[in-house]
Parts: structure tokens; sequence; C-alpha cells
């Protein structure tokens, strides 16, 4: 059985590189495609915990806590990029862009 | 409820008309409407030197109205007065055991409390009699002497209040609301005879006569406040008709001056304010200046109220001041002394200044002082009665006397107007019935009421336009007036023999007499003070008979000695100024002949028989006021008082009637008197030059102390300290300043500026930069993460 930390250094690995992707790019849909690879390593975490963890509970029933979580947060993934990228889209209408350092309408 | 038909109470409404009339026309009627000051005329003849100013004159409603109040507050008091009166006479014995009183607790002090109440004895009644009586004529009088003045209605709210303080005053039952009216008076005083202030002489006067009395006033407050601590009260009746209390205070040792008894000091500190109120030597000096108000003012003062006021105090406190002494066996106490000494020089010394003067009221005005020297003197040698009714008849005389000479005076105002148009275009009227030609010189408004009188504003003028001052007062300018106003004339006479004295007929006579026949009662019995106070008031009649004949022979009688007298009048016999103006006259020469008549010596051949067969009535009624051991006989009948009356009475009238009546003065001639008495006619026409005495002695030094004052203590001393406290106070106001500024504002400021510093700094945060958001975002996670996980790390150990 593949150990535990494989798992969680390859979740690790993904958040690292979609939180970079979050700081360092000025698309708008970069950092939106960045999000969505740190929801995925958050994803992948749950997903090994549950497998590594209990999965009866003691009245014999299955948990499934785990992959619940997993499905809601794709789910919300989904949600997040269609609203993410709306706002984008509206973004770009007035700017003619969609870097964000352009969107500094409410700055000081 | 209050019983006003109580005789007991009934005096106390008697000071509440006039006084509610003064209340009524300063406050509701005296409305002015404002003119230019030379458009109206003048000032008692004065035109006041701010021409284009507005003032303001009376209204004729508000004049009228003034005059309907003022009439209705005297007669009011009038009334009450006199139906109190004849309640009081309707009793037997009134005033030994039943008089009329009632009293509040006004303030409690202590353990007892002070009462003010009113009280009716027969004294008061004698008063009330004679009071309202001349004030009434007064007022009467007013309507038609300040017809043309623009400040009438004032007039009669001043002249109210006096009426009501002097009745105030006559009905008080302590001294302390005597106090109160007296006090009232001495201000009406000051404002009435400064009633034409703009006239510089007359506001002098008005502090003069205030200054002088105010000086007495003290001296008898002092006293007042020593009777109290004395007895512990200040009521008449408790203190008056009291033997033990009066014993008391005779053998009790003065606090100061121990060889004397408190009754002593207390009725010299009273005597000494009377001697100012009643303007007695060395305290008479404003009395001649207070002829600078309105006659009618004059009239009040030197009659009705205000001297009145001061012999009435000390006849009321008589047996204060007798206590301790025995004037009817020859053991005078020392206030007795004083009034006696004091009393009998006044009279002497002002009838000499009187003989040497020429104004008309100045003439009047010395020897009104003469007259209460008498009354003064006669109180000294233990005459109260006829002390008493010297003053009721002197008070009527007066009165009369007074109205009369102002009638001149306004008649000669007339003359002086109608002279100057006389030699422009009336010419051809000489002969003419003055009263005809005069009709127009009075205007009047819808009510029938004089308003202005065109004299009077050409008067002004006139002054200015010829260039010399014409003096309607005085005598030297009258003459051959009997025949221009015949009423005034005969008005006159009466009163001026009544003053002299002259016999039998006149009140003056009946009371003089009794004062004379007190002094010689003691005088046969080697009594020092009886004999001075006999031998100068017999001279000073004859001076008042001599200066009386004089001012009625150059008044009214030979030819006129100027063109004023020739055309004077009092503007027609039926216009409102002439009857308003004589019909008091008629009254009051009523009772300067008739009140005589109540003090005729029972034992006096024929009229004794006649008028007062069961004892003098006057003397009956009154003699009540006192305790029975007080009550002095009424002198046996002697010849040597009469024939001297009459001696003196008809010498002086005589001798008078010889310089100056037998051949009248022709205009221009001199008075013969200053060819008899040489350099000393010039001594008494200054008067003694007491005013110049006082001028160096007393008003010079007075001002150099006050210059000194206001210059050293006022502007040195006193601003100095305060220069000081404020610099002082300045200096600590800049300190705290400093202070203020640097901490105080150093905090106010320093927050909010700290803050919007720091909200300077921290907007720096809000970059507009999501990634800066995040970044810090995730270094703030990390930092949580690591706190948490050192946390469970270290509680796991």
């Amino acid at each position: 059985m593949i150990p535990i930390w494989l798992y969680l250094t390859v979740g690790a690995a993904l958040f690292c590189i979609g939180m970079y992707t979050v700081m360092s790019r000025r698309t708008a849909v970069a950092i939106l495609m960045g999000v969505e690879l740190m929801l995925n390593a958050v994803n992948i975490n749950l997903v090994a915990f549950w497998r590594y963890g209990e999965q009866l509970t003691p009245a014999g029933g299955a948990v499934i806590a785990g992959q619940a979580f997993a499905a809601f947060v794709l789910v919300v993934a989904a949600a997040e990029a269609a609203v993410g990228l709306a706002i984008i889209i509206a973004v770009y209408r007035n700017w003619r862009s969609v870097e964000v350092d352009d969107v500094d309408l409410l700055r000081w | 409820m209050i019983d006003f038909t109580d005789v007991n109470i009934l005096p106390w409404l008697i000071p509440v008309g006039p006084l509610l009339a003064f209340l009524i026309i300063a406050v509701v009627t005296n409305r002015g409407k404002a003119t230019p000051a030379d458009q109206i005329g003048s000032y008692g003849h004065y035109t006041p030197a701010y021409g284009s100013l507005q003032v303001g004159v009376v209204s004729d409603f508000g004049r009228v109205a003034s005059i309907v109040v003022g009439m209705a507050g005297a007669i009011w008091a009038w009334v009450i007065s006199w139906y109190v009166a004849f309640q009081a006479m309707g009793i037997y014995h009134f005033g030994e055991d039943t008089i009329f009183a009632n009293r509040i607790d006004w303030m409690a002090t202590g353990l007892t409390s002070f009462r003010m109440g009113v009280l009716v004895d027969p004294l008061t009644v004698t008063m009330l009699v004679m009071v309202p009586l001349a004030v009434t004529m007064i007022f009467i009088y007013s309507i038609g002497y300040m017809a043309s003045d623009p400040r009438q209605a004032r007039f009669f709210a001043l002249i109210s209040l006096f009426a009501g303080a002097m009745l105030t005053l006559v009905v008080a039952d302590n001294l302390l609301l005597l106090f109160v009216g007296w006090e009232v008076m001495g201000l009406c005083s000051y404002m009435l005879i400064g009633f034409w202030f703009e006239k510089r002489s007359a506001y002098n006067a008005a502090m003069k006569a205030f200054m002088t009395t105010r000086v007495a006033d003290v001296v008898m407050l002092l006293g007042i406040a020593y009777l109290y601590f004395a007895t512990g009260t200040l009521s008449f009746r408790e203190i008056l008709y009291n033997k033990e209390v009066l014993d008391a205070l005779a053998s009790t040792p003065a606090l100061i001056f121990t060889g004397t008894s408190a009754a002593a000091i207390i009725a010299i500190f009273l005597i000494i304010g009377t001697i100012g109120k009643a303007a007695q030597f060395p305290l008479h000096v404003w009395l001649p200046d207070a002829m600078e108000g309105p006659t009618p003012v004059s009239a009040m003062i030197h009659a009705a109220a205000m001297v009145s006021a001061g012999i009435y105090a000390i006849i009321r406190m008589y047996p204060l001041l007798e206590a301790g002494g025995h004037p009817h066996s020859g053991e005078f106490s020392a206030p007795l002394l004083l009034m006696a000494v004091v009393g009998a020089f006044t009279a002497l010394f002002a009838a000499t200044i009187a003989v040497a003067q020429n104004d008309v009221k100045r003439v009047l005005a010395y020897s009104t002082i003469s007259q209460l020297g008498f009354m003064m003197a006669a109180l000294g040698i233990g005459a109260y009665i006829a002390a008493a009714f010297h003053l009721i008849t002197h008070a009527f005389f007066k009165a009369l006397l007074f109205m009369a000479s102002g009638s001149v005076i306004h008649a000669m105002e007339h003359g002086e107007h109608h002279a100057h148009h006389a030699a422009h275009d009336h010419d051809d009227e000489h002969g003419h019935d003055h009263g005809h030609e005069t009709v127009p010189a009075v205007m009047y408004d819808e009510h029938g009421h004089p308003v202005a009188e065109a004299h009077d504003a050409h008067d002004a003028h006139g002054h200015d336009d010829h260039g010399h001052h014409f003096d309607p007062q005085d005598m030297m300018n009258m003459g051959g007036l009997s025949k221009r106003i015949p009423v005034t004339w005969i008005t006159f006479l009466i009163g001026g023999l009544s003053l002299a004295g002259f016999p039998l007929i006149t009140a003056g006579f009946w009371s003089k007499d009794e004062i004379l026949a007190d002094a010689w009662l003691g005088t046969k019995e080697l009594f020092g003070p009886h004999a001075l106070v006999f031998f100068l008031l017999a001279i000073a009649a004859f001076l008042t008979a001599f200066y009386t004949a004089r001012q009625l022979c150059l008044t009214f009688l030979g030819e006129p000695r100027t063109e004023a007298a020739k055309h004077a009048g009092l503007g027609g016999r039926r216009s409102i100024v002439s009857i308003t103006m004589q019909l008091p006259l008629i009254i009051l020469a009523f009772f300067a002949i008739f009140a005589g008549f109540v003090g005729v010596p029972t034992d006096f051949p024929i009229l004794g028989g006649i008028f007062s067969p069961n004892g003098i009535v006057f003397k009956e009624f009154v003699k009540y006021s006192l305790i029975a051991e007080l009550r002095a006989d009424a002198p046996p009948f002697d010849w040597i008082p009469v024939l001297t009356s009459f001696a003196v009475a008809l010498g002086g009238l005589g001798l008078g009637y010889l310089m100056y009546g037998r051949r009248p003065l022709t205009a221009g001639e001199p008075d013969p008197l200053v060819r008899i008495l040489g350099p000393m006619h010039g001594i008494l026409k200054n008067k003694y030059y007491f005013d110049e005495l006082y001028q160096i002695v007393l008003i010079k030094p007075a001002q150099a102390v006050s210059a000194f004052v206001a210059d050293m203590i006022d502007r040195g001393v006193i601003d100095g300290i305060l220069h000081l406290i404020g610099r002082v106070s300045a200096w600590i106001g800049d300190l705290a300043k400093t202070f203020n500024l640097w901490l105080i504002d150093g905090v106010g400021d320093g927050i909010p500026m700290g803050i919007a510093r720091f909200g300077g700094w921290f907007r720096k945060l809000q970059t507009g930069r999501v990634q800066n958001y995040l970044l810090l975002a995730a270094l703030f996670a990390i930092i949580i993460g690591m706190v948490f996980a050192v946390s469970v790390g270290a509680a796991a150990n």
C-alpha cells in the first residue's frame, strides 16, 4: 500500500503550485486556475485521509465524509469558477483587460 | 376679612390714596409724546439748552388724567382723615382711655416682634384736620399754577407721594414708620425742589436740601436706634404714654456723655433730626434755597408737610424730651434747653434776615424758619399745647401766603409778557379790563383745560431778545398789585395779618399769644430759659409784623413800579388758572382767621367767654395726648403777654406801614431800610453770610477732601489695588493660556493627529493588488498555523 505521505506530498506540491500561481500571475483567469489547483490539492488530502482513516462507523455503516467533502468541493469549485469567470468577463467588458492590477477603482 | 368700617383700621387707608395716586400716575397716566425741546416753552422760566433734542411732554390726556388721579388721592385722604378726626372729636376725653390704633406684626425680632401700626390720638387728630386740607388746597392750586408746565403729570405724581409720606408719618404709631415717611418726604422734597432741574440753581438747591437734611437724619436715626436699644420698642404709646419707661430712661446714664441720661441723649439726637428737617439754626440754609421749586412745592414744604413734620416729630416725642425735667417748675432737661435756645435764637435770627429780603418768596421762607423757631422755643419751655397750636395755625396761614405769593409771581410773569406785547400792539388797551384782554393768552384743549400759555413760550424768547433779566419774584418790581389781583390781595392780607399776629381776629395772634403767655408765666418766676424765649420771641414777633407790613406794602400798595406790575393778572376772572389758583386762597383764608378761635384763653376778657367757656377748646382736646403727670394747666390770664402781643403786632405793622405804606416807594427809589440800617442791611440781605461761611468752612474742605480722596485714595490706592489684581489676574490668565495651549491642546490635538497619521500609514496596506492581500492572508494563515502547531505540540508534551 502506498504510504500516506506520498499523497500528502502530492497534495502539498499541488497546493504550493496553485498558491504560487495565484500570487504571481496577474491575469485573473490564471489566478482562477491557481485557485482550482489549490482546491484540488485539498481534495487529494481529504480523500487520502479518508482512505487511511476509519471507514466504518461503530454500528457498521460506511463512513463517506471524505468523499462527500471532496464531492462538495468539486461542486463549489465549479460554481466558483462559473461566478469567477462571470466576474472576469464583466471586468473585461469594462476595462478591456483581465489584469487584476488594472482593477483598482476602490484603491485609496 | 378686614373691616374697613372700623375706625381703628381706617387710619391705615389715609395715606393709601395719595400713594396709590402716585403709583397710578407714575405707571399709567404719565404718558408723554416726544417733542423737540425748543417747541415746548420753558421749564420754570428756563429754556433748556438742548433745543433740538426730543423730550417727553405729557399729552393733554395724560395731563388731565394725572390731575384727576392726583386729586382723587388727595380727596380720598381728606375724606377719611376728617371722618376719623370727627369720630375722635366726638369721644369724651379722647386719648386718655380710647385711642384709635391698630397694629400688625411687621418683623419678628428673636423672641419678640416689631410691630407696625397706626395710632390716632388727639395730636394726630389735629394734624389730620390740617394736613389733608392743606394738601388738597395745594393740589387744586397746582392745577392752575403748573398748567403750562410740560411735566405737570410728573409733578402730580411726586406731590402725591409727598402727601402720602406726610400722612404716613402722621398716622404712624412708632418712630420707625415715622422715619420712613420722614425720609420719603426728604426724597420728594429733593425731587420737587429740583423739579426744574434744567436750571442750575434749582438742582443745586435740591442737592443742598437733600444733603443738609441727610446730615440731621443720620443723627436722628442714631437716636431711634438708641431708643430701641434702650427700651426694646419704638411704639409711641408704649414709650411716651408710660411713666415707668420714661422714668427708667431718664434715670439710666447714657452710653456716651455719661453725665446725662439716656433720655437726654436720645432726645438730643431726635431734636437734631428736627433741626435739619424744620430748618433751624444752624441747618436752616436749605430752606430759603428750596424756593427754587415750583410755588406749590414751597407751600407743601413750608406749611403742610416737610417742616411741619419736623416739628410734629418733636411735639410727638415731647414726653421723652422732657423726661427728667419739669419745665413748669424751672427744671430743664438738656434737650429742652437746647430747643429753647435754638428755637428762640432761630426765631429772631431768621426774622432779622427776612426784613432785608426783596424776593417775595424768600421773605416767606425766612418767616417760616422764624415761626418754626417759635414752635421749637415753645416746646423748649414746655408749652406743648402752644407749640402744637402754632403748628396748625402756621400751616394754614403759611400755605395761604405761599400760594398767594405764587399767585403774585404768576401775575407778574403774565404782566411781564403783556408788557412786551403792549409795547408792540396793545398800547390802546391799557384802560380796558385786564381779564378781557388776556383771555386769549390761555389756549384750551378739547377738555376745556389750559394746555399752554403763550406767554411762557414768549417769556423764554423774551429774555433772549431783550437781553435783560426780569425777576418776577422781586418785590421791588411790584407795587400796586391790589388793583390787578384783588382776590389775591385780600387773601394775602389775611395771611399776612395772621402771620404778623394781628390782634384778636387772626389765628396767628392766638397761637403766638399762647406761646408768649406760657413764656411769661416762667419769666415771672425768673426762669432763665423762659425769659430768654419771651424776650427773643417778642422781638421776633415785632420783626415779623414789620417785614409782613413791608411785604404787603411793597407788593400791593402804591403805584406799579414796572410795566410788568402794571399789566399783572391771572388771565381772566373765569380762566381755569385764575379759579384754581384763587379758590384755595379763599378757603385757607377762612382757616387763617377762624382756626385761631379754638385757642382763645378761657379768662380772656369777653372773647374767652364766647369761644372757650369750658376751657380752651384746643387745649382740652390735645392735652390727652400726654400722660396725666405732664398735662400742664393753662397759664392764668395775664395782661403783660397779651399787651406784648398787641404791642409787637401793631407796632411792627404800624412801623412797616409808616415806612412803606403811607408813602409807597416809587419806581427806582431805594429801600428806606438801606439808609436806616446802613452796612447792617448788607449783612442781613446776605443772610449773615451763612451760605458763604458754609461754603468756606464746610463745602470747600469737603470738596478738597473729596478731591484728595478721589485722587489719592480712589485713583491711587483703590484703583492701584484693582489694577494690581487685574495685572495678577492677567498674568495668571497668560499662564493658564500657555498651559492650555501646551498640554490640553497638545493632548486634544495629538490624539486625532496620531489617529490620522496612523490611518495615513495604515491605508498603504490597501494597495489594490489582490496578490498583496492574498500574500498577507497566507502569511497570517501560516503564522496562525504555526502558533497552533506549537501550542498543540506544547499541550501534547
